[in-house]
């Protein structure tokens, strides 16, 4: 269990995380979603000591990270798989890891094993590829036989083989009664493995939910309606309570109405539709909305170069997506 | 390929140990697997014997190719065969900035502080490492310097031995101040975390600094040369005062240099707990 109590973290004058406060349970996945920039990773760091907290604190089965007797059999991180010296074969790597926390040197073979890279073991790490060293990383993150393992962003770069073996091997590793924490900026990547979600946006938590709860609460309910008198029905629908926007070849897009009572309202009032059709949004797209304002950085679609502050918030990231 | 059960280590339940915590000695073995698997310790090492004994191989034989114009009362044959250790610090400094800066230039250091979260270990463990490597490197280069150096000047009655005054110590002595010489760069190393930084440093502070001093007007020079790294821990190695130095004694010199390493290790330790990593 994690346990988070108002983590906040000031770069210079720059909040990076604001006042988090949460805790991740034993034995399920928690999906740490969030931007780019969104404070995900500073979070981690402070969880494993690596920045210390502007102010709160944030311990780890009831105890600040560096206080636990052996912190890799509590839990095991990988937050960067770069993070090793290149010129250290992978099996040293491993065993160095291993020794400062009295593991047995049998259990560095074991984690090599079982990440598949027992042939390359007495390679240095500097020659492998963007997945051997992910799952290097992995590898150490398992030698303490951990209660707890945090990921940021495991399947970042990786290609679809090794995204989904990372996927398998989180359920595996929840299965088997660990708590995993693992960040992604991709709502598609926690959908199908978070059974919990974190959600945060320039270091403030958004949400802290159940996967259900989030599509529930966010997936905007909104209907099609096309008609040849789109602006007397739009009228209509925002008097009843509800917003409408344009749609795609001429369309409305109404939101806040159930279908039937916008076909009633045009049934009433006499106008003649083409087209009634509710569509749900993606979650990508309800992430995308609920992240919006919290965007740190916003790309320009190409030809809107100019187009300014004004519409900036509106606009979809294209560079986060 | 994708194998995905963890089940063995988590039926056996043999790890880690049941009681105690990761400690010192568990860290200690972590830093020894550390600096023995990469290359570049033993290339440094090599460096370092290899540069010692040439360097003090080519003085011992310059003075004995002169050896009728040299006065035996003040000519000092141990220190003269030991005059590769002027190049081989700079070499032991590199080994020493590199044994920490190197895991701030892979980003190994947030690997190794997220496995071992006490920092004061991590880095003691790392130094205490390191000061035994560098110790029993020094002392193989300075007695192989010596051996070397005395061979090449015996034919000309300028050698000595080890039973003669001083020579024991300063052979010893030379080992002592590669070692100091290499955890002052070490601190430094914490406290820059740049590889190029601290050797950088580490040269300005012993090497440049000696030269240097030479620019100082005399009277100032006999007041300040004492307290310059170098210059102060290159006493240890000597086995006679040179006539109107103004020189601690031996061990005092020593003491200086290894003051300056101390600081720097402190300095280092301070800014390696306290740092965001």
């Amino acid at each position: 269990m994690i346990e988070a109590r108002g983590l906040t973290k000031r770069f210079g004058d720059k909040l990076a995380v604001d006042q988090l406060t949460f805790t991740v349970e034993p034995g399920r996945i928690t999906g740490f979603l969030g931007p780019n920039g969104a404070g995900k990773t500073t979070t981690m760091r402070m969880i494993l000591g690596l920045d210390r907290p502007t102010h709160g604190s944030v311990t780890v089965h009831g105890k600040e990270f560096a206080k636990l007797a052996y912190p890799m059999h509590e839990m095991g991180a990988l937050l960067d798989a770069k993070a090793v010296h290149g010129g250290r074969s992978a099996y040293n790597h491993l065993l160095c890891l291993a020794q400062s926390n009295g593991l047995p040197r049998a259990r560095v073979g074991e984690v090599l094993e079982l990440v598949g890279l027992t042939e390359v073991a007495k390679k240095r790490s500097k020659g492998f590829s963007l997945g051997m060293g992910q799952r290097l990383g992995i590898a150490a993150a398992l030698l303490g036989d951990p209660a707890i393992l945090m990921f940021d962003e495991p399947v970042n770069g990786l290609d679809p083989e090794g995204i989904l073996w990372i996927r398998n091997l989180m359920k595996a590793l929840a299965g088997e009664g660990r708590t995993i924490f693992v960040s992604s900026h991709l709502m598609s990547e926690m959908e199908n493995t978070a059974d919990h979600l974190l959600v945060i946006g320039r270091g403030r938590l958004i949400a802290d939910c159940s996967v259900a709860e989030f599509i529930e609460r966010n997936s905007v309910q909104s209907v099609r309606v096309r008609t040849s008198k789109p602006e007397i029905l739009a009228g209509l629908i925002v008097a009843a309570g509800g917003t409408t926007v344009p749609g795609a070849g001429g369309a409305l897009v109404a939101q806040g109405l159930p279908v039937d009572q916008i076909g009633d309202l045009a049934f009433e009032n006499g106008i003649r539709l083409h087209e009634l059709a509710p569509t749900q949004a993606s979650l990508e797209e309800a992430f995308m909305e609920l992240t919006a304002d919290s965007v740190e950085f916003h790309a320009h679609a190409p030809g809107q170069r100019d187009a300014g502050a004004a519409s900036t918030d509106r606009m979809h990231p294209t560079g986060v997506a | 390929m994708a194998t995905t059960q963890i089940a063995p280590a988590a039926r056996q339940r043999l790890l880690p140990p049941e009681t105690g915590r990761a400690g010192f000695g568990d860290a200690l073995r972590s830093e020894f697997t550390k600096i023995k698997s990469t290359r570049s310790t033993y290339w440094t090492l090599l460096a370092l014997v290899v540069v010692c004994v040439g360097i003090g191989a080519l003085a011992s034989a310059g003075a004995a190719s002169q050896a009728n114009g040299i006065s035996k009362d003040t000519f000092d044959a141990t220190q003269q065969s030991l005059a590769g250790l002027y190049v081989g610090q700079l070499i032991i400094a590199v080994l020493g900035a590199l044994t920490i800066t190197s895991e701030y230039a892979t980003g190994m250091i947030r690997t190794t502080l997220s496995v071992q979260p006490r920092r004061g270990v991590v880095f003691a463990a790392k130094a205490v490492v390191f000061a035994v490597i560098s110790l029993v490197t020094g002392l193989i280069a300075s007695f192989a310097s010596f051996f070397v150096g005395q061979a090449l000047m015996s034919g000309h009655h300028l050698s000595v031995t080890l039973g003669d005054p001083n020579v024991l110590r300063a052979v010893i002595g030379g080992g002592l101040f590669l070692a100091a010489c290499g955890m002052l760069a070490y601190g430094l190393g914490a406290i820059l975390r740049h590889t190029a930084g601290a050797i950088t440093a580490a040269i300005g502070l012993l090497f440049v600094l000696s030269v240097l001093i030479n620019f100082l007007p005399q009277s100032w020079q006999d007041n300040v040369d004492k307290w310059v790294p170098a210059l102060a821990g290159s006493q240890v190695w000597a086995t006679k005062v040179s006539p109107g130095a103004h020189q601690f004694p031996a061990w005092g010199g020593f003491a200086v240099l290894a003051g300056y390493a101390a600081v720097a290790m402190i300095v280092g330790l301070v800014c390696f707990r306290t740092r965001d990593a």
